[in-house]
């Protein structure tokens, strides 16, 4: 049984990890043909970084998922503290209400941020081009809201309802209050939620493509573009470089966890 | 007071004195915790005035108070270190550095922390969060300390150790203490006042002397220490019946043939020969306990607990004599019956009802 589990357990990551395999053997590869290896090159990354229009788009990319994360995160933790201090069965109710546009098809979210800001565009405020860099911003913050309350809630119940009283016994009004002390205790949640938001905008495909304008594109949107072209091998070292800042990001959401188990252990521990 | 419809306090009527050290003593659930966070600002009565140097303050928010709290579990802040967490209400009032230095200097002084500026609050001992949260409070030198069950946490030689100190702290600052705890040896030993409540009513108020010898009713008497509770009849002033018995007392002022609950102290019971006694018992069971037996006496089916120095074989025959200033006559009242017999008792019962009141809140 427990060799069996074992290779299963090697399958599992063998199947996962495949097609990163193949990108980045690809992405080495002298020929323009995937099915043979004529020799090992750097030479697509560098013809990332000569791609003027590939730079702009990552540039975007990165422009949104900055501006969309930030937003999201003070956005998130403030209605993270109002949810947490409503009762407790409304807290539920509203939590709930929250969670709901994460497990919706994203074409769906997509779709429908699409017609509204077309409609409010068009309609309410007369414009020719109702889709534009805002709207993609705005769709952004959207999504990206519920991971930040989702990663903001657990550490406002795990903090100790004792330390704003104290803080508020010494002389904080509330709003003082939640800046000397609420907001250290729950800095780890708000520090993941960003990070989480930040990866969710940088690789959103979906919604992307259908709230954005024509002069302003991302990079997953542009690269489905190109899709419809044939594939160029520089796509391949893009992917990789992006997969490699993904996981840089997940490393560091995983190792601010680690410490603070640790931490949390000494603090119980005596 | 009202909790979810649910009245928790009920003619809570108090005063403190300056400089007093009082004592809200209770069970789990009696509202002392309620009491205090009404006192501190944290709880909105439903009903009743608070009232601060004869100024009404129930709309006055925890941090214009001048009162500051010891809390529970002390809710010492963790990102901050010794040095900061005290200095922390100094530095919201935005007071001139040098006298935040030289105040928390001074308070590090005063609970014995110098040299412990800069360790973090969890890598201190149970016992020094203790000192750094009295010193967080105290630095602000509020008129009004309340201090919330402040010892629950820590064992029992330190607990000790920390009333003593707290005593010594109070006298050496001079403010008012209001003191929650469930621990009536802590209350007697460091209060000048104690308030003992139940069931969200003041029970009784007084020194921890009066408290003790003049519990005013069954309660009371059970609450604090240990206390055997009979029925019996005032015949007139001075003179009680039980146990088909009259005896003297110094208790005055009851109506002639009233019901009352007789209470006598464990402690003050002596035995004699059975043939000069008073009343004649069995032994039913003998526990040692360091100072003191515990000694189980069957009198007519209703045991006592009698604690002496004096060893008596179980099974065997024993005597007692009631001195006067032995007899303490209480009114009936809604405890009546409820405490102060000793026929299920066993050594073990003490402890298992003070490990079911430590998990309070």
């Amino acid at each position: 049984m427990k060799k069996f589990n074992r290779v299963v357990t090697v399958l599992i990551f063998l199947f996962l990890y495949a097609p990163m395999l193949v990108l980045l053997i690809a992405s080495f590869n002298v020929g323009k043909d995937i099915t043979e290896f004529e020799g090992f090159t750097l030479m697509r990354y560098v013809e990332v970084f000569q791609d003027r229009s590939m730079l702009t788009m990552l540039g975007n990319s990165i422009l949104v998922s900055v501006l969309a994360s930030a937003i999201a995160t003070v956005f998130g933790t403030f209605s993270a503290v109002g949810i947490y201090n409503l009762k407790p069965r409304m807290r539920k109710a509203v939590m709930s209400l929250t969670n709901i546009p994460m497990t919706n098809p994203d074409i769906v979210t997509g779709i429908s941020l699409s017609l509204l800001f077309v409609f409010v565009g068009s309609k309410l405020l007369g414009q020719k081009e109702s889709l534009t860099f805002w709207t993609l911003l705005i769709a952004h913050i959207t999504f990206n809201l519920p991971y930040v309350i989702l990663n903001v809630m657990p550490k406002l119940q795990q903090m100790n309802p004792a330390l704003t009283d104290a803080a508020m016994d010494l002389g904080c009004t509330p709003l003082q209050s939640f800046f000397k002390v609420t907001l250290y205790e729950i800095m780890p949640g708000i520090i993941s939620g960003a990070i989480m938001a930040f990866t969710m905008s940088l690789d959103d495909f979906v919604i992307s493509y259908f709230v954005t304008g024509l002069d302003f594109i991302t990079l997953p949107v542009e690269i489905y573009n190109y899709t419809k072209k044939q594939l160029e091998p520089k796509l391949y070292a893009m992917f990789i470089m992006m997969f490699l800042l993904i996981l840089v990001l997940m490393i560091v959401m995983n190792l601010l966890q680690v410490r603070q188990d640790k931490q949390k252990k000494r603090r119980e521990g005596r | 007071m009202e909790f979810g419809g649910e009245r928790v306090l009920d003619g809570i009527n108090l005063y403190f004195n300056d400089k007093e050290f009082l004592t809200l003593l209770g069970p789990s659930g009696c509202g002392k915790t309620t009491t205090l966070r009404i006192i501190g600002g944290f709880l909105q009565p439903t009903s009743g005035k608070v009232l601060f140097d004869g100024k009404s303050i129930n709309d006055v928010p925890p941090y214009q108070r001048q009162i500051n709290t010891v809390f529970q579990r002390y809710a010492l802040f963790p990102h901050l270190n010794v040095y900061d967490n005290i200095a922390f209400g100094l530095k919201v009032a935005k007071l001139p550095k040098e006298e935040i230095h030289q105040r928390v200097d001074e308070m590090l002084g005063v609970v014995g922390l110098k040299g412990y500026e800069h360790r973090r609050i969890d890598a201190l001992s149970g016992g020094q969060q203790q000192r750094v949260a009295i010193a967080r409070a105290l630095v602000n030198r509020p008129k009004v300390l309340l201090l919330d069950e402040p010892l629950a946490a820590l064992d029992l030689r330190l607990r000790k150790d920390m009333q003593n100190e707290l005593k010594r702290i109070q006298q050496v600052m001079g403010i008012t203490f209001v003191y929650v705890t469930h621990d009536q040896e802590e209350a007697l030993s460091m209060s000048d006042t104690v308030v003992v409540m139940d069931k969200g009513r003041i029970q009784q108020i007084g020194r921890p002397e009066d408290i003790y010898n003049e519990p005013k009713n069954a309660f009371v008497a059970d609450f604090i220490g240990e206390s055997n509770i009979l029925d019996g009849v005032m015949l007139a002033d001075y003179k009680v019946k039980f146990f088909g018995r009259t005896f003297k007392c110094l208790d005055a002022g009851f109506a002639p043939n009233e019901p009352v609950d007789v209470v006598i102290r464990p402690e003050d019971i002596d035995f004699v020969p059975p043939e000069e006694g008073h009343l004649t018992g069995t032994v039913t069971s003998v526990t040692f306990k360091g100072l003191n037996y515990d000694i189980i006496v069957d009198f007519k089916g209703f045991k006592w607990l009698i604690q002496t120095t004096d060893y008596q074989p179980e099974g065997a025959t024993v005597g007692i004599r009631l001195n006067p200033e032995d007899i303490h006559i209480m009114h009936k009242s809604e405890y009546s019956g409820m405490f102060g017999d000793y026929s299920s008792y066993s050594a073990e019962y003490d402890e298992l009802t003070e490990d079911a009141e430590d998990e309070e809140e």
